[in-house]
């Protein structure tokens, strides 16, 4: 259950089961945030995350990051708990509702442990000084004289020890320590070790409740026929077949409201999903696609090349490229263009939203961000927020998708008009062909050499922004502040005698938006690419040209284990090849090195993948394995298999016959090896991707002598 | 509507639906049994696997007019013999293997039959079995580790298996 704090005699029902417990919360995610001391009287503040000791001694965080995979329910309870000295099975965790008193809750950015490494241990800590503090009083000793463990104060050189639950009550009581002591590093029990998630037995036996498990009483089902050409308007629909089918109960006018317009769709509702969907399928209706058929990935990528012949803006300019170009010994230029992608993640968009008769709402989704979710529900309802109730389940992947929410507002629409709960179930050829989708992007690299040292680089980045489409956020003279900061030699760490970055937007209708690692899945291609290129041209090592150019410790370290653990320097047999890439991307950086063999009867096959990473401090270095492996087959998937592309204005792929994605037999070896560098936590969830596409079509340049400069590369035909 | 007698998970099963319904709706909206997933409708993706009559099908594309009350279903839910998890269900989580999850019922009630018919199972064996599974998590590695810890698992005849009820989080 998820407690409603503005609910307060649900909240006391739920915070002390037997007299008042100790709740505390942390005021903001933002570093430094100082723990809050709650009392009854005070649950109305603005409070963030935030602990629950009752007096039996349970202990209960709200987790304001929903799980879809990357080990959230593991990650973020385990920063309490570590710090609270409890093992992780005591903690009990629910799942945060969406309501801004518990800050930032979007699973998103690798943002989990990024974002809540300091405000979740202080919270720990603080709680473990409080229950310490009441303990050595009730004892008469001082505080040095006690110490906390499993869930228990102790008293040293005694067996004197108080359970949490005997000192919530006045640990409650006391003023909350503004800085407590965060625990020496070394003294970590979970933090930092290979432990087993908790929940993963409920995922293997069926009981685990992903979104699309949720049943609610009264609820009708939902299928939604979209426009094929995602923007057509309806003539007309004939109805007359789809009605006769046992337990259609309505056929009506829908709509699918995507941030950045509305567009037009037909609802099938029914007893139950399949009748739903057989008379979705019975559905004759005429749409007017005029003006939408001009939407298609070929022109868009035209106009982007188009593009690249000219200037765009310039963001980032050191020395006179220009003139470095003219007078170096050789001068490159190539063109590098990644394609759009569908998220596919296997459970499908769906969500359940009841539009009550009394004004309030209820939702019950598979979300990434419970707080945007109710944001978005609330402005396109027009309610306030505090009339939402946001029930958020687990989710069946969503790589992205699932923060983007046509399907629940979708929900929404429909039971406006019913006032029942309406579940809308998408297929998965809504979901291939009705996006949104990655943006194909183009990357326009020049560069030059004089004799044996890199003189000039230039990455300028051409493509729809995500900003400018979902948030309408970018001006006509504006960069993507996000692709600014991607490309920046400040994240990169490349330092060449002259450089230049500049942006062009070119856009489009089809729907876009992040896709796990967003832009970094796409321009990762291109300079990485580019910079085995001008390595190639100056007769250097693509290991030993990048050492040359980077300033930064941290990249050198992860190449450096990288190209041992790679073997990097072994003498492959004729027909083999290595390649290696470098990205940082959400304060991780992350190096792979792809291995790719000819195959006789032709094409290349993918042997092996060696990643190495250094996301600073982790939760759970198995888990940072397990995401990382994920983002090797992602990234192999993104960079081998059909993409997403459109013609007059409709997709032309619709599921996994035509949409393949990498299949067991396809995966190659994988080997991840951690950089411990103990720095600030960065993200796990997507830094492994980025590199992956180009170590790959730099290792196929180094095993047959082909430069492949467009995504995606078909093995077969190498 | 017409009446339909199986057998789910060793139980009698009435159910009253369209004859065309696809098993998997069936399982899943009248049986209560929500395991068993929806991923793609085609047979593509594997993610809505149960056994028929021990051999691995695809629900999706099973009408349930098709099956009849000797048809003898099992689902994610009935695997393991209520005391214990099963030797597959017990390799997954000593490998870690979801991440997810959602794919996982499928991938679990193909490597049990799988390792019905080859205990002892090669890499290319995996492969064969495994591959009309789709994980877009990209666990592969780990099936396939897995499968192999199951083979050794159900030779020690399952010592040290984990009790079916100490299902942790939430």
């Amino acid at each position: 259950m998820t407690p409603n704090p503005h609910n307060r005699r649900e909240f006391l029902k739920l915070s002390s089961l037997s007299g008042l417990g100790l709740v505390l919360g942390v005021s903001s995610f933002a570093k430094n945030a100082a723990p809050v001391l709650l009392s009854a009287e005070a649950i109305q503040l603005e409070i963030n995350p935030f602990i629950i000791i009752d007096n039996l001694g349970n202990i209960t965080l709200v987790n304001p990051r929903p799980d879809m995979g990357q080990g959230s329910t593991q990650a973020v309870p385990s920063l309490l708990a570590e710090e609270l000295e409890v093992s992780l099975e005591k903690v009990k965790l629910i799942q945060s509702d969406g309501k801004s008193k518990y800050g930032d809750q979007t699973s998103g950015g690798s943002s989990s442990v990024r974002g809540l490494w300091e405000p979740l241990r202080k919270a720990g800590a603080a709680a473990r000084e409080m229950l310490t503090e009441v303990a050595a009083k009730r004892w008469g000793v001082s505080v040095d004289q006690c110490y906390a463990e499993d869930a228990r104060i102790h008293q040293r050189n005694s067996n004197k020890s108080f359970s949490y639950g005997e000192l919530a009550d006045d640990a409650a009581k006391l003023p909350i320590p503004k800085e407590p002591k965060l625990k020496d590093t070394k003294d970590f029990k979970i933090i930092g070790k290979k432990k087993p998630r908790l929940d993963l037995p409920s995922r293997v036996t069926g009981q685990a409740v992903f979104g699309l498990d949720v049943d609610v009483p009264g609820m009708v089902y939902a299928a939604i026929l979209h426009s094929p050409t995602i923007h057509g308007k309806i003539i007309s629909i004939d109805d007359a077949a789809a009605k006769k089918i046992p337990g259609v109960i309505k056929i009506m006018k829908a709509e699918r409201p995507m941030p950045h317009r509305t567009s037009e769709a037909v609802a099938v509702i029914a007893s139950n999903w399949w009748a739903a969907h057989k008379a979705k399928k019975a559905l004759n209706v005429t749409w007017d696609t005029k003006g939408t058929e001009q939407m298609s990935t070929a022109s868009y990528f035209a106009k982007t090349y188009e593009a690249a012949k000219q200037e765009g803006i310039n963001f980032e300019e050191k020395g006179d490229i220009d003139q470095a170009l003219i007078h170096a010994d050789k001068k490159l230029e190539a063109n590098y263009e990644t394609p759009f992608l569908a998220h596919a993640p296997i459970e499908p968009e769906n969500a359940i939203a009841h539009v009550k008769d009394n004004g309030e709402v209820e939702i019950w989704a598979p979300i990434q961000g419970p707080d945007w979710a109710l944001r978005d529900v609330s402005n396109y309802l027009k309610i306030k927020p505090e009339q939402i109730k946001m029930n958020v389940f687990l989710l069946g992947g969503a790589f992205g998708r699932k923060a983007y929410h046509d399907f629940l507002l979708e929900a929404c629409f429909l039971s406006r008009e019913l006032k029942k709960p309406v579940k809308v179930i998408w297929t998965r050829e809504d979901d291939i062909a009705q996006g949104p989708y990655r943006p194909g992007m183009l990357s326009a690299m020049r560069g030059a050499v004089s004799g044996k040292k890199i003189m000039a680089f230039h990455h300028h980045a051409i493509g729809e922004s995500i900003n400018r489409q979902v948030f309408n956020g970018l001006k006509e003279h504006e960069v993507d502040d996000w692709i600014m900061g991607e490309l920046s030699t400040d994240n990169n760490k490349y330092r060449f005698p002259t450089s230049k970055l500049s942006w062009t937007n070119v856009k489009t209708d089809i729907p876009v938006v992040w896709w796990r690692s967003v832009y970094a899945s796409n321009f990762a291609f291109g300079q990485e690419c580019f910079v085995d290129e001008l390595a190639q041209a100056a007769g250097l090592d693509p290991i030993e040209a990048r050492m040359g150019i980077l300033q930064d410790d941290r990249f050198k370290k992860v190449l450096e284990v990288l190209a041992e653990k790679a073997n990097w320097k072994e003498k492959l047999p004729a027909g083999q090849g290595k390649g290696v890439a470098i990205f940082k991307s959400f304060d991780s950086i992350s190096a792979c090195c792809v291995t790719v063999a000819k195959q006789s009867g032709g094409g290349v096959k993918v042997e092996k993948v060696v990643s190495v990473i250094d996301c600073g401090w982790y939760v759970n270095p198995d888990n940072v394995k397990a995401q990382t492996e994920g983002n090797i087959v992602m990234g192999i998937t993104a960079a081998i298999k059909p993409a997403i592309t459109y013609e007059n204005g409709v997709a032309q792929q619709s599921n996994f016959h035509d949409y393949p994605i990498m299949r067991i037999s396809e995966a190659p070896q994988m080997e991840i090896h951690i950089v411990d560098s103990g720095a600030q936590p960065g993200g796990v969830g997507e830094p492994g991707l980025p590199p992956v596409a180009p170590a790959l079509a730099n290792a196929i340049f180094a095993a047959t002598g082909k430069r492949l400069r467009k995504l995606p590369i078909d093995l077969g035909e190498v | 509507m017409a009446v339909f007698n199986l057998q789910v998970n060793g139980k009698k099963v009435t159910l009253d639906v369209e004859p065309d319904m696809p098993l998997l709706w069936v399982l899943r909206d009248f049986a209560g049994l929500k395991g068993t997933k929806y991923g793609c409708g085609m047979a593509m993706c594997g993610a809505c696997t149960v056994h028929l009559n021990g051999q691995p099908i695809r629900s999706c594309q099973t009408p349930v007019s098709s099956l009849n009350k000797s048809s003898k279903i099992t689902t994610i839910e009935g695997i393991s013999d209520g005391v214990q998890l099963h030797a597959v269900q017990q390799a997954w989580i000593e490998e870690q293997v979801p991440q997810c999850g959602y794919c996982q019922s499928g991938q679990i009630m193909s490597a049990v039959a799988l390792l019905k018919t080859t205990p002892d199972p090669s890499d290319a064996d995996i492969d064969g079995a495994m591959n009309g599974h789709l994980c877009r998590c990209g666990t592969y590695d780990r099936i396939r580790k897995a499968i192999h810890r199951a083979a050794d698992l159900s030779k020690s005849s399952g010592a040290g298996s984990q009790k079916v009820g100490k299902a942790g989080g939430k």
